[in-house]
């Protein structure tokens, strides 16, 4: 299990990297999404891999890091999900202005 | 009481920047009425204050640091304060006649009173750290009100050179009163004033003083730092007479003053103070015989006068203190009046060029006597009160304070400078007042309106009262304030103008048949000429000053930036992620990280495959973004959804759910983006894709991509393969139920535990819809993308082929069937996000996935029945879902308040109290209605807006062609 995903973390972050130093703004943002997948899957993987242990509590009953999830790496991929959606989102918008704005899609607005 | 007094005048500023710009005159009240209210305060207070008590205001803020809000108000504070706030209503009344209609008057006075205000803050601070905030605040506002005309250059200069200086002066200031803090052990100043062999005997005094005198000596125009006063000249005339002869620049000498009992006394600090106080006494005022701008003579005047304060407080002797706190408030009051009168003469006649004034007696004989009078007073004219502080300074120059070379000198410099002063006031005045009639002078010169005389007339009556009955009027004040510096040490003074046949009477003599004597030869040459002294005229402080500012900020910075940086951004990465790569693997390799062990036994077959799966997909994407972009979007998608997978796969249904709602929305932006991105095609022949640099360079990005992504898996590998160590997890699934009420953990850390973070977080999502709107509003695409795209043109030539049908058919008949039963699906969305909405606090869901799916409804209308059909047929503001998000989540947060708890807590957890038993969760579901709301909002505000586009784009080309036409028709 562990080795797949550290496995999986990996190919992200090199594929991620790549696309980071290509000039192509439309490359960034691929290469962007990609990185921040590897990096949700890092965070979350701090608080270990568990198949099949329960996420959620008894009604009326205290959890245990034995039993149950971790739920803090949780919440904070859950966070960085949506901050990552806001992220991708400005930087289109920004592509697509630099784009009619120079004509050109380089990432320094000029070939 | 204290608290009002400084408070008063911030608040002042604050109603004033509310004026409208062109109503002068409620402005004008305002102040008055303020500098008249904080003037009362102090008076007030006398009583108190004369009985030797001081009082104190303490507000703790960081007591365990000593970082307290103290006010403290002893005798001398007590005559700065009210010094501060009687010269301040002076000139308050002056500046309502001064300023013209034209400037915006409401911010003058707004940023006056603020100066007001951090003014009386540092005369009353009691705190060390306090002081230095408030001694910060008068550099800043000082620099606003130089620079008030921010139209004129000079002004401009003027402000940021006399910004550069204090503030520069200010920060070794602040060091050094955080080392005296430190000797100290408390940065209480009644622990400081009483702690001085402490802090003499230190090993860091020397350091401490250097620090500290550099920041009084720079605020009060000291050589060689004097050179910002005259060009701080540019400010209005109020301005100058307030802060640049009364206050601001007696804001150095009031912290000499303050810690004269635990500074003074020691040879550095006879050697250092006295040096800078005797120069800038001298070439001062031998300066100011030279200037021909009147504001010009009086600023050298004010720098020469502080010299005299500055070399009085460095001998050390108790009588010299008197001395210097005597002068002080004698400066203050001619100078005021002096400037005040320049201002008048300015502002009737057009100039303040001393070579072009002659015979304004014969048009204002009032404004003249009384300038007059107030020179008289600074050259140290019998019978006024700068003749009574001047004898007493003669008569400590002449007293043996310490055997040195120094101290042999001050006599004779004293008497010089005092004849220079007479030469420059008579300068002063005869060249103005006196003289043929004036010609060509831009307006033609009278008297100006009463009220605008009226502050220099009181100033200059306060000069000829304390200069003839001294005992009667300063002298209680006098004694109060030198009694609080000097304590126990306070000697005995008078104050009386006769002190019989005496050296210092001699001294005086000599200076000013001297002074009248000099200026009787120098008369024919300074009627004509040119700007500045002789022989000084090219060594100016000011040009060092610049030359080292542009050598610094500029030259340095220049060639820095050629060698080092770059504006391009793939270097830029390239560093990034260096050294990025260098620490990471640095600090791993130092601190002994040892890989785990790889152990395949563990491996799901399932699991492997499906992240083969993925990894092809990230490989993929990276390999087909350049050429192929909807691949690489589609092959992004896929990693995505293998990343879903693996969230459901290991227990994290939150994650699963939340993933799989942005991969949607994500997947439907870029395509929306994708339309007005050009193609790139592939061209087998660009010589850039041959060349062996080009080779090379993306040889080396796949090393520091590889190496990146292998350093990321042996680390997460092994971290993941260690034992789980005790975190703070375990407190949050404890008290998940007990506390926050609900049973999905990672729900109630969002919406509960750690609420403010998520409200910060839908505050940046908010932030970026807005600006994703802002960016599309003014929207001009790539114009090879402003054409009808392909599809279209396919289908509408179709259309146009045959006859039975009208353009646009195709497109409207196109996916018709998928189309109904997205419209259908509306509903079922809506509910959906309802379901997860309410389900999140005890199962999988939450605020964030429901308003991204409830997002996801509306987007799927746009794409069935496109953007006009939607829009007449649904209300859709998300820019108010927005702000109704937001307005929820503070106020949930803010509603706890009122009953007492911090900010956002849940009151879930306080099931005692009676209306909040019955329904639990209460508050922590109106936190998430609202983070709810503003996610759906700025979602669909940021797909929207890029969808508008396409309806936006036709309309301009249509537009832009129809003017094409009109050209061609005309």
């Amino acid at each position: 299990m562990e080795l797949v995903l550290s496995a999986a973390i990996g190919v992200l972050t090199a594929s991620g990297v790549w696309l980071l130093f290509r000039p192509r703004t439309y490359q960034v943002i691929i290469g962007l999404s990609l990185l921040s997948y590897a990096v949700n899957l890092f965070i979350f993987g701090m608080g270990r891999l568990r198949v099949n242990a329960p996420p959620l509590l008894e009604p009326g009953g205290a959890g245990g890091l034995l039993t149950h999830t971790d739920p803090i790496p949780q919440a904070l991929v859950l966070t960085a999900i949506v901050i990552g959606f806001a992220m991708t989102a400005l930087f289109l918008v920004v592509l697509l202005a630099s784009r009619g704005f120079t004509g050109t899609d380089h990432v320094d607005g000029r070939e | 009481m204290l608290l009002v007094l400084v408070l008063a005048p911030f608040a002042g500023s604050l109603a004033a920047i509310c004026i409208p710009t062109d109503k002068a005159t409620p402005a004008a009240w305002l102040s008055g009425g303020v500098a008249l209210f904080c003037l009362a305060t102090a008076a007030g207070l006398y009583p108190v204050i004369a009985s030797g008590r001081v009082l104190r205001y303490d507000v703790h803020w960081l007591p365990e640091f000593g970082l307290n809000f103290t006010l403290r108000m002893d005798g001398f504070a007590w005559m700065f304060a009210s010094l501060v706030t009687a010269i301040g209503l002076l000139v308050v009344v002056y500046a309502r006649y001064y300023m013209s209609a034209s400037d915006p008057v409401p911010r003058f006075f707004s940023l006056f009173l603020a100066f007001m205000g951090a003014m009386l803050g540092v005369v009353l601070s009691g705190n060390l750290i306090l002081l230095a905030i408030f001694w910060e605040l008068t550099s800043i506002v000082s620099f606003l009100l130089i620079g008030y005309w921010h139209h004129n250059a000079h002004a401009r200069e003027g402000a940021r050179m006399a910004l550069t200086i204090t503030g520069t002066g200010g920060l070794s200031m602040f060091v050094g009163l955080m080392l005296l803090g430190h000797i100290v052990g408390s940065y209480d100043l009644d622990v400081v004033l009483s702690s001085g062999d402490l802090i003499r005997s230190d090993p860091l005094y020397t350091t401490v003083l250097a620090l500290i005198l550099l920041g009084a000596l720079t605020k009060s125009a000291q050589f060689p730092f004097h050179f910002w006063l005259p060009h701080a000249m540019a400010a209005p005339t109020p301005v100058s007479a307030y802060l640049h002869s009364a206050t601001l620049v007696k804001a150095g000498v009031f912290l000499l003053t303050r810690l004269w009992p635990v500074l003074a006394g020691t040879d550095a600090w006879f050697w250092i103070v006295g040096l800078a106080g005797l120069s800038t006494l001298l070439l001062g005022a031998y300066f100011a015989i030279f200037q021909q701008d009147m504001k010009g003579l009086l600023a050298y005047s004010t720098i020469s006068h502080l010299g005299l304060i500055t070399v009085l407080l460095s001998l050390g002797s108790p009588l010299a203190a008197v001395a210097a706190i005597f002068h002080t408030m004698n400066h203050a009051t001619f100078k005021a009046s002096l400037f005040m009168a320049a201002g008048i003469i300015d502002h009737e006649t057009g100039t303040r060029d001393m070579r072009r004034l002659s015979g304004l007696f014969r048009h204002m004989p009032f404004t003249a006597t009384l300038a007059m009078v107030a020179s008289a007073a600074m050259a140290g004219v019998p019978l006024l009160n700068g003749f009574l502080s001047k004898e007493m300074f003669f008569a400590e120059a002449i007293e043996t304070h310490k055997y040195n070379i120094l101290d042999t000198m001050t006599p004779y410099v004293a008497t010089l400078a005092s004849m220079f002063a007479v030469t420059y006031s008579l300068r002063f005045i005869h060249s103005v007042f006196f003289g043929p009639q004036p010609h060509d002078l831009p307006k033609m010169p009278h008297e100006p309106p009463h009220w605008m005389r009226a502050p220099i007339e009181f100033l200059v009556f306060a000069c000829l009262v304390v200069g003839i009955v001294p005992s009667w009027t300063i002298g209680p004040f006098l004694h109060t304030a030198v009694k609080s510096v000097l304590g126990d040490a306070t000697p005995v003074y008078s104050l009386a103008i006769w002190h019989g046949w005496n050296l210092p009477l001699f001294m005086s003599v000599i200076a000013l048949v001297g002074g009248v004597g000099l200026f009787l030869i120098m008369k024919r040459y300074l009627a004509t000429s040119v700007e500045g002294p002789p022989f000084f005229r090219r060594l100016e402080g000011q040009r060092i000053f610049e030359r080292v500012l542009v050598t610094l900020s500029w030259k340095w910075a220049r060639s820095i930036e050629m060698r080092a940086g770059t504006r391009r951004l793939q270097p830029q990465m390239r560093i990034l992620v260096a050294v990025a790569l260098l620490a990471g693997a640095v600090t791993l390799l130092t601190q002994g990280f040892k890989p785990a062990a790889i152990v395949l036994r563990s491996i799901d077959p399932a699991f492997a495959l499906i992240w083969l799966i993925g990894m092809i997909c990230a490989v993929g994407a990276a390999y087909q973004a350049k050429f192929h972009r909807l691949a690489a979007l589609v092959l992004l998608g896929g990693a995505g959804l293998v990343t879903c997978i693996t969230f459901v796969w290991l227990s994290a249904p939150d994650l699963a759910v939340t993933q799989l709602l942005v991969e949607i929305v994500t997947t439907v932006l870029i395509l929306l983006g994708l339309r007005w991105l050009p193609k790139r095609i592939e061209d087998p022949n660009d010589p850039e894709i041959m060349t062996f640099s080009t080779r090379m360079r993306r040889l080396r990005d796949l090393a520091f991509a590889l190496f990146a992504g292998l350093g990321m898996m042996i680390i997460s590998y092994t971290m993941m393969s260690r034992e789980m160590p005790e975190t703070i997890s375990s407190y949050f699934l404890e008290r998940a139920y007990s506390e926050g009420g609900g049973t999905n953990v990672v729900n109630v850390i969002l919406v509960d535990f750690r609420g403010f973070d998520t409200l910060g977080e839908i505050a940046v999502l908010c932030i970026v819809a807005l600006t994703v709107f802002a960016l599309l509003l003014r929207f001009r695409p790539a114009t090879e993308s402003l054409e009808t795209p392909e599809q279209q043109r396919v289908q509408n030539a179709f259309d146009d082929e045959h006859p039975h049908r009208k353009t646009g058919d195709s497109i409207a008949e196109y996916l018709l069937v998928p189309s109904v039963i997205m419209r259908w699906m509306f509903p079922v969305i809506g509910m959906l996000s309802a379901f997860l909405f309410f389900r999140g606090h005890d199962l999988p869901g939450g605020g964030f996935a429901a308003g991204i799916a409830m997002s996801i409804g509306f987007i799927l209308q746009y794409m069935a029945g496109g953007t006009r059909w939607v829009e007449e047929r649904l209300r859709i503001h998300p820019l108010r879902w927005m702000a109704i998000g937001l307005v929820i989540a503070t106020a949930t947060g803010l509603g706890s308040w009122l009953f007492g708890y911090p900010f956002l807590t849940s009151h879930a957890q306080y099931a005692s109290l009676p209306i909040i038993g019955k329904i639990p969760l209460a508050t922590a579901i109106l936190f998430d209605l609202g983070v709810f709301s503003l996610v759906l909002g700025a979602t669909v505000l940021m797909l929207i807006a890029l969808a508008h586009q396409s309806v936006r784009a036709p309309r301009a080309q249509h537009v832009r062609a129809a003017r094409a036409a009109a050209k061609e028709s005309t």
